[in-house]
């Protein structure tokens, strides 16, 4: 199994240089000068000549390019164009916020998906299943920030019973449970809604097979043969889904954390693209695709828990 | 034209039996036949916004700011007294326009791709899905935004860069069935008549794998209104005064202790158009997979 890790890690060296260039290419054709953004309109043709001498925006974009790719390599990934702090640590500043949001709402979603999805094929075309699919189709036709919104009207503002704004405070376990509450609600549903879904088809597929019989006719008690014999084998189309969909769940957790002012990687990507920022920008989305092309791997793995057959070879 | 008979395409009757069947399952569906009339009653509404909407969207009127709910302004007015439901009016062919538009034309190039790729095969399938695969290393919210901070906030570039995130879906849906029907006996008799891969492709192929690709178009019709939502949210949408849904929201956001109506309304409005969307998406899915038939 290592030796299959190394490969696949290896096998993402490829992606990773092709979305590294994509991204030296995009920031590059992104308006406006950011010499000019960080000594404002008033600067004169000098200063603003040597700031671009300092940040080499007057060298070929070749040599920029090589420069680029050895430093991103080295870990060296510059300072941000605004604040001047090394982009690697501010991104590792708020990398944990971002991680504590999707993970929470990843549990929120399997913990009330699963057995929602469980449930409402076990009852199929009843009024439970009916029920259940269009809460959870309303569930993932809400933009996060929507449903953000309505949660902060009532829960926050209505209710009182969370704060306003789910600011940065992580010196204590029940402060930071008490900011990620609201945000990690408002993802957890939708992943929920997603989660339910695809576990309810996936069950009513697994139910209809011949092992479910047979368990069924060798005297084992029902609660076993769902949970044990059927939920099994119908896990792995979950987790398939669950990993696509976090890629959903990183673009949601930007709106997400715009609406509760919650730090993290979402907030911080806004805040390059309006001042421009290209070093920043650049540094976020390699490792927006650096957590996909991990995530992605995880998946992978997890089959093989799931599942003892799946070989990795 | 040849004189030859295409194999592969139905006959006449058979394909018009086919059809009839596929309306009918749908219509079995009640939820989707609710998603139909709930998306067309906002179609409608959108597209007689200039005759029936009450005020001016963009009038504003110092006397009537932040209104509630009255007579006059049936959903209330914002901070610069406009009236919201006018707005929302006007909001719902931005909307629709920007959604149709960007998944029109990504429909139309991802299955090009997908299609070309698949019937291919061999290198210019794994060059081509390799791209495609890198572009789907992003989530799709971000790639739009960084795609519309770089062309900068206008319509056409916020279609431009929603339907470049939805290409590389397209391109691989197309790709995966197409590469299971070119094996098929009736494209090799095609290829056997002498058909040229053009006409293989268009007559043969693609009324194949048609009814995939339009599912995933309602769906994705979803997720586009709900993108261009959130990028207006977030600042880089068409820019103001201009109606849109996601701007008002950014908005009301702003007002959100005194006002939260101004956020809710087209929050809500979002809502009920992506989720009729998705019941649509739903039932056409159950109609061309039996196995997840509902009834």
């Amino acid at each position: 199994m290592l030796a299959y890790v190394a490969r696949r890690l290896l096998l993402a060296v490829p992606t990773l240089l092709a979305v590294m260039t994509l991204v030296f290419v995009l920031v590059r054709i992104v308006p406006g000068d950011p010499a000019q953004t960080i000594l404002g309109d008033q600067a004169s043709q000098e200063a603003l000549m040597a700031m671009r001498e300092r940040l080499g925006l007057n060298r070929p974009l070749w040599e920029q390019y090589i420069d680029f790719l050895r430093d991103a390599l080295s870990g060296d990934w510059g300072n941000s164009m605004v604040t001047g702090h090394p982009i690697l640590q501010e991104i590792l500043n708020v990398l944990p916020y971002t991680i504590d949001l999707t993970v929470a709402s990843l549990i929120i979603g399997a913990l009330f998906g699963i057995p929602l999805g469980v449930w409402s094929a076990l009852h199929r075309n009843r009024l439970v299943d009916y029920v259940t699919r269009v809460g959870s189709l309303l569930g993932l036709s809400f933009p996060a920030f929507v449903s953000a919104i309505l949660l902060l009207l009532v829960f926050s503002i209505e209710l009182n019973w969370f704060p306003v704004i789910s600011a940065g405070d992580r010196s204590s376990v029940g402060e930071v449970l008490e900011n990620l509450a609201l945000p990690a609600i408002n993802l957890g549903l939708i992943m929920t809604a997603y989660i339910t879904r695809v576990t309810r088809s996936s069950m009513l597929n697994v139910l209809g097979e011949d092992y479910i019989r047979t368990a069924h006719a060798k005297g084992l008690p029902n609660r076993a043969v769902i949970w044990i014999h059927a939920l099994r084998n119908a896990l792995i189309p979950v987790v398939t889904v669950v990993g696509l969909y976090l890629g959903i769940l990183i673009g949601n957790s930007v709106l997400t954390e715009i609406v509760f002012n919650r730090p993290g990687l979402g907030k911080l990507i806004v805040g390059a693209l309006s001042q421009r920022d290209y070093t920043m920008l650049q540094g976020l989305m390699v490792i927006y695709t650096f957590i996909i092309i991990i995530v992605n791997l995880l998946t992978d793995l997890t089959y093989g828990l799931i599942d003892p057959r799946v070989k990795y070879s | 034209m040849s004189a030859v008979a295409d194999p592969g395409l139905p006959a006449k009757t058979g394909r018009a039996l086919l059809i009839a069947q596929a309306l009918k399952a749908f219509r079995a569906n009640k939820l989707s036949s609710v998603g139909v009339v709930i998306f067309l009653t906002v179609v409608v509404l959108a597209l007689l916004a200039p005759i029936i909407a009450p005020h001016d969207p963009l009038e504003q009127n110092i006397l009537h700011r932040m209104e509630d709910p009255s007579a006059e302004f049936w959903l209330g007015t914002d901070s610069y007294g406009r009236d919201i439901l006018s707005r929302l009016l006007y909001g719902a062919r931005i909307s629709l326009f920007i959604g149709v538009a960007a998944i029109g034309s990504a429909m139309l190039i991802g299955s090009t791709i997908g299609l070309y790729a698949g019937y291919r095969g061999g290198k210019v399938d794994a060059v081509i899905m390799q791209a495609m695969d890198v572009l789907l290393a992003f989530p799709a919210l971000i790639l739009g935004l960084v795609i519309v901070a770089m062309l900068g906030p206008s319509i056409q570039n916020l279609i431009i860069a929603i339907s470049l995130t939805a290409i590389p879906p397209f391109a691989r849906i197309a790709r995966a069935p197409t590469i299971v029907v070119k094996e098929r006996d009736f494209v090799e008799a095609c290829r056997a008549l002498g058909f040229n891969d053009t006409r293989i492709m268009l007559l043969h192929v693609l009324p194949n794998i048609l009814s995939e690709i339009l599912v995933m178009g309602s769906l994705w019709l979803a997720t586009a209104i709900r993108v261009e939502a959130s990028l207006s949210f977030i600042g880089l949408g068409v820019k103001p005064p201009t109606a849109t849904w996601g701007g008002m929201i950014r908005e009301g956001f702003e007002k959100i202790l005194d006002t939260p109506w101004l956020s809710v309304f087209p929050g809500l409005a979002i809502l009920l158009v992506v989720f009729s969307l998705n019941l649509i998406g739903d039932g056409l899915r159950d109609v061309i997979d039996p196995k997840t038939r509902t009834d």
